[in-house]
């Protein structure tokens, strides 16, 4: 690979290895630090494999060099030297050999914990999420801003404020203890989920970012499952949901980057290794004795990834949207159930649930009652789409419904 | 924006005249899908709190000191009715608890009713 393709695919993956090391090691107040010997360490990766060409071993090549780095800040970081002057001579031997563990298990150890400190319950979960993107995903300031839509100096602010308060609270690099961490892990699982929201559900055009934000939020799952202390049946179940999702996302979405709804979907592009992968992570989600919402998430998003339209299947969604409703309201959740009802008993019940729900504000809401009134009262159906037109708020939403309209009248 | 505010919550009582009978299998399963989705229902607008049945099997009943059998196995005997199981909702009045009510699927068998109440809150006014 060449030095100009092979710098920003390292980047996404070296850096928050870099970064995570330097905090568990130094502390997480010297989190500007780490990533500036972070970024300087890619920016002499770009000038010297330019011209140089890319060294062999071009992660070793990283390591080295950050560690380097790490010395020279160490020896010119008057603070640090005042600091220990007494023993400077003990402290001279320390900046030889810092001790900067780069092995992979330091490695992953160091992200896990620092996925924990990141998502700590002080931290606003907008702030948790973009420090995510930056520290644990190596995403620049203006990738996250296109993600949230916003500008860079709102993303600027807002990671600074969020580095402040880790300052403040003098939170640390290092597992919860067990009384915790289920709680903890409850954040940290949030932060994963929405970080993948983010990009499987994200208003921006970018699909690359967009699939990026997806599968990095599956790589940090991973990171959980892959240890003994966090790989517990919710996590499985979290990483199961993700990979059903996730395969389809080559058939979702067409060459312009438009949706393509589920049911005009062509089946032969979804991703059927990751169906598989899923399956396994389903199969070691059953342990344990409590149903998480993950889990009924999952098993929804599994059924979706069987193409078949029988009673039987939107019956099984309807009893899992029923749980999940019970364990945690949200009208997106409220709308599916309703959609899973008119498939399983049919539209006339599932237009009476619908007129229920109080859901006025949502174009969804009446992009549904289109919908369903779509066979039955035609001048119903375009009186629901057009309110659904009045409040969708993106072009590809009003685009979606414009289809629909021109559908219904083309009878 | 949906309404939560100045919402009071009420349970509603699952009541059955005889905790004997027995319900076959088929008619369990159809039964407790019909109050899946009536749940399903309530929790799709926000309304459902919490709730549960209750198993028959081992219920006891625990009597007045002057009856003789402090505990029998029960409920049932000389009670007339008993307690399949409850929810709680969130309703803006008795009304639409009522309303919620209605829709219980308990209510298909003869001599059934579910009973409405509301929770009392820790106001120290109830």
């Amino acid at each position: 690979m060449q030095a100009d393709k092979l710098i920003p695919h390292l980047f996404r993956s070296e850096y928050s290895k870099i970064v995570s090391v330097l905090c568990r090691h130094y502390g997480l107040e010297q989190v500007e630090q780490a990533e500036d010997i972070a970024s300087e360490t890619f920016l002499s990766a770009a000038q010297s494999w330019a011209l140089n060409g890319v060294p062999e071993n071009p992660t070793a090549w990283l390591y080295t060099v950050a560690k380097n780095k790490t010395k020279n800040y160490l020896r010119r970081n008057n603070l640090f030297e005042n600091k220990i002057a007494p023993e400077l001579k003990k402290a001279l031997e320390a900046i030889d050999e810092p001790g900067i563990d780069l092995s992979p298990e330091n490695i992953n150890d160091s992200q896990l914990q620092m996925m924990f400190a990141l998502c700590h319950p002080t931290i606003s979960v907008d702030a948790q999420i973009s420090l995510s993107l930056r520290i644990l995903c190596g995403f620049g300031i203006e990738e996250i801003a296109d993600a949230f839509l916003t500008n860079k100096e709102t993303i600027n602010k807002r990671l600074f404020r969020a580095k402040e308060k880790l300052r403040e609270e003098k939170i640390r690099v290092e597992m919860p203890g067990a009384s915790e961490i289920e709680q903890r892990l409850a954040a940290v699982l949030r932060t994963i989920y929405l970080l993948f929201s983010e990009g499987y559900y994200s208003l921006s055009n970018d699909v690359t970012l967009r699939k990026d934000l997806c599968f990095e939020a599956m790589r940090l799952c991973n990171i959980l499952v892959e240890n003994k202390t966090t790989d517990l049946p919710e996590v499985n179940a979290l990483l199961s949901l993700m990979c059903f999702h996730a395969s389809r996302f080559d058939a979702r979405m067409d060459i312009n980057g438009e949706l393509i709804l589920y049911d005009q979907q062509d089946e032969t592009l979804w991703d059927q290794e990751l169906i598989a992968r899923g399956a396994w992570f389903f199969h070691h989600a059953a342990g344990g004795d409590q149903i998480s919402k993950y889990h009924l998430e999952a098993g929804i998003a599994w059924c979706h990834t069987q193409k078949t339209n029988s009673k039987e299947k939107w019956e099984q969604i309807l009893q899992l949207y029923n749980q999940l409703l019970q364990l945690e309201y949200s009208p997106v959740a409220a709308l599916n159930r309703t959609y899973a009802l008119s498939r399983a008993h049919g539209k006339k019940e599932a237009i009476e649930e619908a007129e229920k729900l109080n859901l006025a504000n949502n174009h969804f809401y009446f992009l549904l009652l289109g919908e369903l009134y779509s066979d039955m009262d035609t001048a119903k159906a375009r009186q629901h789409f057009e309110k659904a037109l009045a409040l969708a708020k993106t072009q590809t939403d009003k685009q979606t419904i414009e289809k629909k309209m021109d559908r219904l009248m083309r009878g | 924006m949906q309404k939560t505010f100045n919402m009071e919550e009420y349970i509603l009582i699952f009541r059955h005249p005889d905790g004997k009978k027995v319900a076959s299998p088929e008619q369990i399963q159809a039964w407790m899908k019909q109050t899946m989705d009536w749940i399903g229902g309530i929790a799709a607008q926000n309304k459902f709190s919490s709730g549960t049945g209750l198993v028959f099997e081992n219920a006891k009943v625990v009597s007045h000191k002057s009856v003789e059998n402090i505990v029998t196995d029960g409920p049932f005997g000389d009670i007339k009715e008993t307690i399949g199981g409850f929810i709680i909702v969130k309703a803006d009045s008795v009304e639409e608890a009522v309303g919620f009510a209605k829709g219980c699927p308990v209510l298909q068998g003869e001599g059934n009713s579910v009973e409405v109440r509301k929770i009392a809150r820790r106001d120290g006014l109830h």
